[in-house]
Order: C-alpha cells, then structure tokens, then sequence
C-alpha cells in the first residue's frame, strides 16, 4: 500500500496519460492514430526498457530486440497452437503474455549471466552476438517460426474476460493498459534506491563496489527486467501486426532502438518515447516523398547529435539544471558574505 | 584493532612491501609517511583487499582478513578515500551520500520504495552536517570545489560507519590555507566518530601535528615508527627522508 501513497504522483500522471491515450484512440473515428500509437507503444517499450540499461546503468547494449522478438514468438507461437488454445479456452491470451514475458525473463537471465559481467564494448558485442543467434535460429528452425516468412496464418486471439483482441478498439485499449502499467513499472524501478544504485553503477561502478554494492547482480537484475518489458513490447507488436517477424530480431531493430533513445534523450525517463514518436513521423513523412528513408533519418540524427550533442530532452534537462545550478552556487556565494 | 603480521607483496622483482609488521591500535590516529615510492599506497590496496599479500596477515580485530574481497573487507569496516576523488559525478552531493547510505542500510536493491527512504534521508541530514557541506549538498559532484569533492569522497567512506577509515592523502592537490582547513576536519571526524583513522599524507607539518603516531616507509619497509617528536629525531629518517632541515617538505 505505501507504494501507492509513495508513488502517487507518477501513478497520477501515468492514470491521465493512460485516459487521454484511450480518448484518442476511441474518440477519433478513423484507424491511424490507433494504429500510429500502437506501434509507438511497441517501440517506445523497446527503447525505454533499452534506455533502463544505456541512460540508467551505462551498459550500452546492441542487443536488445531479441528479447523484443522472443517475446513476439513466444506470445504467437503459444496461440497459434491448437494444443495451447484448445487447453486453456480463455485463458489463453493471459497465459501467453505471462509466458512471454517469463520466457523471455528465463532466457534474458542466461544470456545476461553472461554479458554483465563484461564492460564497454564487450559487453555491446557480446550481447549483438547472443541477439545475431537467435536471428540465426528463427532463420532456420523453419518447421517451428517460420523461417525468413515469419510467423503466418495470423494469430488467434481467444476471447477473455469480455475482452476480444480481434476488434480493434479492444486491442487498442489492451495496448494501452499494458503500454502505461510497463512505463509505470519502469518508473517505480528508476525511482526506487535500486534505480539510484544504477546511477551509481554508470557513475563510478569501482567506487560503487566498495560501498558495498554487488554490482553484478545489481546490473543482473537491471538486464532481466529491462528484458522481460522489451519481450511486453514484442507481444504488443505481435497484436498488432497478426504475426511475427525475423527482422525483429536483427540487430539494425537494436539499432533503431538505441537511434530513439539518442534523439529523444537518455537522461530523462520519457526521453526514449520522444524519440520513438519523433522518428516514427520521421519515418512516415519522409515516406511520402522518397523510398531513401535510411538517407533523410541518418542525415537528422546527424544534426541532433553534432548540433545539440546530445538527445532533445537531454538538451532542455541540461539548460534547466545548469540554470538551477548556477543559483543555487549564488546563494551560497550570498550565504557566505 | 588493525595489526600487520610481516606483511610481503612484491610485483616482478619489486618488493612494495617488505616484511611490515604494524598495529594501530583502536580509537587511534596514526599517519603513514615516506617518499614517492615508498609503498604506501601498495600498504593501504593490501589492507582495503585491492591487492592480495604475497605472505603475512592482516588482523582486523583479530580476523584475517587478507586476500578477502574489497567488498567484504568494506562489510567488515574499513573504509577507504582515495588519493583522487572517487565520486559520483552526475549526482548531487547530498544524493551520493544518500547512495551509500542506503547501502551501508542494506537497501541499494531495493525496489518497492521511493528513495530516498527516510532513515536513510535522516542519516544523510547527518553526515551532511557533520561534513559541513550544507551548502553544497544540492550542487552536483561533479561542479563543487577539488576540496568537496575530496571531503565527499571522505563522506561516502564515512556513510558505511567505518572502525577503521583509511585516507589515502587527503589533502593532496589542495592549497597550504585549504590543507590545514582539511586536516582540522579529518581530526574532527576522527574525534566525534569513534573510529581508528590511518592517513597518509607529504605535508611534515601537518603530519607532526596532528598524528599521535606515525610510521616512515622507505623502499617498502618500515623505517621507523613513533610520536612526532620521536620520527623528528630519528636519525635514519632525518637521513634518509628529512633531510637536515627537519622542517623542510618532502616530496614537494
């Protein structure tokens, strides 16, 4: 309970976000901003949950989207199953996110026991490695994903709870909830003293040790959550899209990842989700006029890292606590006159 | 409290400490001097776990502690400050503090409460205040003076509660006014907090003044050991490190 009285701004905040998203999505009578937001929920989930481990711990990893992708398969997998639909009834949409987000979790800890352990760029390409493996193995395990055609057919979606993923707006909504209860997990996580013990880690992870903090399982912990909330995006995705994609687990999804956390800021928990929707319009404007979108995109990501060199909200933190900064060193200068 | 037993680390075909037998006793404020080379560092890494003693032990109340992990030697109290502020750059002074509070509390994992939690921020109001850094303590580490930060670094070793707290020159870097402004602290420290403080530290007349004993290294070995007035007129240190005129700085 003392969660709840303790986090009761933020759970504010995310509870209006989460009803201005729903107002939108059902209040405007036409598919794409559903459609827009849906797949902004799914990447921004990607980033954010990227950005716990690049902007909170100072582990930059390049292989985040495998867990984004396993999530995806597991959830399809399961519900493409005659076998598991047939066993579970209802249940079976509940039990597929659950057991994708546990899935993930199990096999985000195998690989992370591994990585944490490595500093810098060892742990960048250690992680791209374990990322490139699974892309080899949806590649060519064809009798179970599908191989380079993904995961086809669509995805049934049982009806649970009155709720029918099959309709739009249903989905939508169930986008949503998940999207906003994973932000809000990942904020309690940030703001809690073990998100202050991340800081520490990206700081000073030396001094950090000889405070007393176990730096490994600390970063362990980081890596698993952070996974498991990347595999709730690739369920998102999975939804929305009626299926599952190898590209998801290519490392230029990784890359496109740690693009948005770059435009929209790695020091400010939204950051990520700025960058997600700036480089979505990006994408779909650029779109209109020419196929070389890669061109356009590189060229702005350019300009966003050499002009403000750092991300968007980076930028605005930076002046708002340089300028609160420098009066707080005045009125101490003032204090001791 | 802390004991050496003939002590011996060497790196290739360097002895950095050659058979150091020590003991601080509890409670005391003891300096470790000796020119650059000397070992001293190397003796404060084999006391704190960052290096492991080739032979001999390390008691700290009569535990060996040699070769444990640095983090189980800081579990155990022995806090360290190094020679180069080791810091938090990107926090307030008041949240690295907080930082490490929360980890001599057991509450860095943490995950279902705000932080600060407030025992921690009662504790951190404290030290704060005990440091005498209320007026930076909402300033980012990483925009206050080298003199805070070396304090800071002192504060985050003295947030675990140490018995022994070991500081590796704390003064190093700073102006004669701002050295003598530091040792005052670290002697205050030393006298509200209840705990052994080993230092090491170039400046003579901050040495003689304020340690009750004091230990010269010279290639690895103890030279000599003893009261200000004691060291003063040792004649192998007045030789080999003094100089003729004792009042002169060494290593300067």
């Amino acid at each position: 309970m003392s969660l709840f009285i303790e986090f009761r701004r933020d759970l504010l905040i995310a509870l209006v976000g989460l009803v201005v998203l729903i107002a939108i999505g059902l209040g405007i009578d036409h598919a794409w901003p559903r459609d827009f937001l849906t797949s902004i929920f799914a990447a921004a989930l990607l980033a954010m949950s990227l950005n716990m481990l690049i902007g909170y711990t100072g582990l930059v990893s390049f292989g985040h989207a495998a867990f984004f992708a396993l999530g995806g398969y597991i959830f399809g997998l399961l519900l493409q199953s005659p076998a598991f639909t047939g066993a579970l009834g209802a249940g079976s949409v509940p039990v597929a996110l659950v057991a994708a987000v546990i899935g993930t979790g199990v096999y985000s800890v195998v690989i992370g026991a591994i990585c944490v352990r490595l500093t810098e760029i060892y742990f960048a390409f250690l992680t791209l490695a374990f990322q490139m493996f699974l892309y080899s193995v949806i590649l060519s395990w064809v009798d179970l994903t599908g191989g380079d055609q993904g995961l086809m057919g669509g995805i049934p979606r049982p009806v649970f709870l009155g709720i029918d993923l099959a309709d739009q707006y249903h989905r939508y909504v169930f986008c949503a909830v998940l999207f906003v209860a994973c932000v809000m997990i990942m904020r309690i996580m940030t703001e809690s003293p073990f998100g202050y013990t991340l800081r520490m880690i990206r700081d000073n992870a030396t001094r950090a040790a000889f405070l007393g903090v176990n730096v490994t399982r600390v970063k362990l912990i980081c890596f698993v959550v952070s996974s498991s909330i990347a595999s709730v995006g690739g369920v998102i995705l999975t939804l929305f899209t009626s299926g599952a994609y190898p590209e998801w687990a290519f490392w230029a999804q990784s890359g496109e990842a740690i693009f948005m956390i770059m435009l929209g800021g790695l020091n400010v928990f939204l950051g990520p989700v700025l960058g997600a929707v700036v480089l979505r319009i990006l994408n779909d404007v650029v779109q209109m006029y020419t196929s070389h979108t890669e061109i356009v995109i590189g060229v702005v990501i350019m300009f966003v890292v050499l002009g403000l060199r750092r991300g968007i909200l980076d930028f605005v933190k930076d002046w708002w606590v340089e300028k609160q900064q420098a009066r707080l060193a005045a009125e101490n200068r003032n204090g001791q006159e | 409290m802390l004991r050496l037993e003939n002590v011996v680390k060497s790196f290739g075909g360097v002895v950095a400490t050659n058979d150091v037998s020590l003991n601080f006793p509890t409670g005391s404020l003891s300096a470790v001097i000796g020119p650059n080379g000397a070992g001293k560092t190397t003796l404060f890494n084999l006391i704190t776990g960052h290096l492991v003693p080739d032979s001999g032990k390390i008691l700290l109340q009569e535990e060996d502690i040699a070769g444990k992990a640095p983090v189980d030697i800081v579990r155990k109290g022995v806090g360290r400050a190094f020679q180069i502020a080791s810091i938090f750059p990107s926090m307030t002074v008041e949240q690295s503090l907080m930082c490490a509070v929360a980890s001599h509390f057991r509450t860095s994992e943490a995950m279902l409460s705000v932080f600060p939690p407030p025992d921690v921020r009662q504790r951190t109001e404290e030290l704060i205040e005990l440091l005498g850094m209320g007026a930076v303590a909402r300033l980012l580490s990483a925009n206050i003076s080298h003199g805070d930060q070396k304090l800071l670094d002192i504060g985050l070793a003295l947030a675990l509660e140490p018995k022994v707290l070991m500081l590796d020159e704390p003064t190093a870097g700073m102006g004669p006014e701002e050295r003598w402004q530091m040792i005052g602290t670290v002697r205050r420290l030393w006298e509200q907090g209840d705990m052994t403080l080993i230092f090491i530290e170039h400046d003579m007349d901050i040495v003689f003044e304020v340690a009750q004993e004091i230990t010269v290294l010279s290639y690895g070995a103890v030279l000599a050991k003893g009261t200000a007035d004691e060291i003063r007129n040792h004649p192998e240190v007045v030789e080999a490190y003094l100089g003729t005129d004792t009042h002169a700085e060494a290593s300067q």
